[in-house]
């Protein structure tokens, strides 16, 4: 899968207060809080972005709150995958369990411009400049996270485990109940 | 080779492991697990998608409504409604409905549901403050805690761990906060990403419980997964007289120190013998400054409460010096202790009157003005003074609006001057 899109440059430790105010904490309505996102460290932000547009930032993005507002109100803005030189641990696990895309790539959050159109390789981690060659690695999802990714987030993944845990009862069921009838 | 307090505990929560590693990732288990008004609601809509329909404890579970509560408007007292549906439905016994409810990172300890060598996660990022029991306690989401609400689990990576030792006396007005401030003043809010504090030393060892939990509150505010403190004989006692006033379910703990071989990241020593009160300037908690090189700047508020400094000793302190005096007319005093038995308690002791006779207001126990809530929120241009933890541009309110950090004597001395003040200046 391959996302494209304009960058919305940021600086270092965007901070979840800026990313989704606290005034606006009332509701976790997903299309409440995208009109709000990133109000208060660009006040026009929902303005200018359209749906597929990225975000490319420095150190530290999200820190501050454990609010999965952030991550949620960025998803729902329409922003495709936020790229940083480094997240904040707790906006970090809050992407991946709602499937909101994010790549840890110092090279590529220093290289991208305010504007640039860049092409991002979901899958292999890719990060490149619409019209150029070059392009940039990701660090890579160790393979627990990239499970949790592949399934869609958090909920999917346990929904799956819950299954398979069914299906591995039956067949225990099934096994015994035939071994009784012997 | 040996294993740190934080290695250990997430070894003995992490079924199957037989060593534990920084980088690992485990699916650990849960001791307990809780959130707020603000992030449940969230983890119950999650909670409410899974397969799995019924929660994995009923006594293990928090629903502690005390970010917007006692509802300020309509959309808080739904989402306050959220949690206490969901608490009857669910039998989950630790639901504190207004009148019980508390600062949850106050209230928890007090009544003896965390204990030593747990294993705790909260959908709140102060999460890392019961860490001053010697257990793991980290914040994660509203997700993490549904997934946790249904299965007693969640995915953690373990964290590396960096060694704070603290060694000296603290001068006068010296306190937890002081010294956790100094420190992150040194980290800077990303310089413990992704690693677990471990304070440490003979100042540590002197702390109260209170300026334990102050001080690891806090760490999240370098980036860290948790703080931590070797629980001792302070820890026994504090949670020997929760246990015995509230009688919760599970009584008993385990007590985990690190080895003397243990691996660290990171060692930092500081000598805080010399260290003057500290006040962390805007906009960032590691903005840290000895007060008297703020001294002057004029302040419309001053807030002594929060998760960080809301306890009955942070009062008492505040009380001691606003006692006999009254707050400049141009700045308003708002004072909010964490739970209801540090408000009884206050009121008991005559704290309350000296809040009051100083021209301040005393509030029902919440969050409030920390995060721009309510009770307290900043005008455009306005300047506070707060016991609170971040100070980050609108925090507190307009994002035009500044917030200064620091600790109760400070906020007490500043709310008579006016003005930001050393206690010793008054």
């Amino acid at each position: 899968m391959k996302l494209k899109g304009k960058v919305f440059k940021f600086g270092d430790d965007v901070n979840t207060d800026e990313i989704i105010p606290a005034r606006y904490l009332y509701t976790s309505h997903p299309e409440e809080l995208a009109k709000h996102c990133m109000e208060d460290a660009d006040p026009d932000f929902v303005k200018k972005t359209k749906k597929g547009d990225m975000i490319v930032a420095g150190e530290n993005f999200g820190c501050g709150s454990s609010r999965e507002h952030a991550p949620l109100a960025v998803k729902s803005a329409g922003i495709s995958c936020v790229i940083a030189k480094s997240f904040a641990r707790i906006f970090y696990r809050n992407a991946i369990n709602i499937g909101l895309p994010i790549f840890t790539s110092p090279e590529a959050a220093e290289a991208f411009k305010q504007g640039d159109n860049i092409v991002v390789d979901v899958n292999k981690g890719e990060i490149s400049k619409a019209d150029q060659e070059k392009s940039y690695r990701s660090e890579a999802f160790p393979d627990f996270i990239r499970e949790i990714v592949k399934d869609g987030g958090l909920i999917s993944y346990a929904n799956k485990k819950t299954a398979s845990s069914k299906k591995k009862t039956v067949k225990r069921k099934t096994r015994a109940k035939k071994k009784e009838k012997k | 080779m040996g294993y740190t307090i934080t290695e250990k505990i997430l070894l003995a929560h992490a079924p199957g492991a037989k060593t534990m590693a920084p980088d690992d990732f485990i699916m650990a288990k849960v001791d307990f697990c809780f959130g707020n008004d603000i992030t449940a609601p969230i983890a119950i809509r999650e909670f409410k998608k899974l397969d799995k329909k019924t929660v994995f404890n009923q006594n293990r579970i928090g629903l502690i409504p005390d970010h917007f509560l006692p509802a300020k408007d309509m959309m808080s007292a739904n989402q306050a409604a959220i949690l206490r549906d969901f608490a009857k439905e669910h039998g989950i016994t630790n639901y504190f409905e207004v009148g019980e409810m508390g600062i949850e990172h106050a209230l928890l300890p007090e009544r003896g549901l965390i204990m030593p060598g747990d294993l705790v996660i909260g959908a709140d990022s102060h999460t890392c403050t019961h860490g001053a029991l010697g257990a793991f306690a980290t914040g994660v989401g509203s997700t993490d805690l549904a997934y946790a609400m249904a299965f007693g689990e969640c995915w953690l990576k373990v964290p590396a761990s960096i060694k704070m030792v603290f060694t000296g006396k603290t001068k006068k007005w010296v306190s937890g906060k002081d010294l956790i401030l100094h420190a992150i003043g040194d980290l800077g809010v990303s310089g413990a990403l992704h690693k677990s504090l471990e304070f440490t030393g003979d100042t540590i060892d002197t702390l109260s419980m209170d300026e334990r939990f102050t001080m690891c509150n806090m760490a999240i505010e370098a980036g860290a997964k948790n703080g931590i403190i070797a629980p001792d004989k302070a820890t026994e006692r504090y949670i020997k007289a929760a246990v015995r006033k509230y009688k919760p379910p599970r009584k008993s703990y385990k007590l985990y120190k690190s080895d003397e071989d243990a691996v660290y990241e990171d060692v930092r020593e500081y000598n805080i013998s010399k260290l003057e009160p500290v006040v962390a300037a805007p906009h960032l908690p590691s903005n840290s400054k000895p007060v008297r090189e703020l001294s002057n700047i004029k302040v419309d508020q001053v807030v002594i409460g929060s998760c960080t400094n809301g306890r009955i000793s942070d009062l008492k302190q505040a009380a001691t010096i606003l006692r006999g005096k009254k707050a400049d007319p141009d700045t308003r005093l708002i004072v909010i202790p964490a739970t209801q038995a540090v408000y009884a308690e206050a009121v008991k002791e005559g704290y309350a009157e000296v809040f009051i006779k100083a021209g301040g207001v005393f509030c029902t126990p919440n969050c409030g003005p920390c995060l721009g809530g309510h009770m307290g929120v900043l005008a455009e241009g306005e300047v506070a003074l707060a016991t609170t933890n971040r100070n980050f541009v609108g925090r507190m309110g307009h994002p035009k609006s500044f917030v200064y950090l620091a600790n109760p004597a400070i906020a007490a001395a500043s709310a008579v001057k006016g003005k930001i003040t050393h206690p010793s200046d008054l």
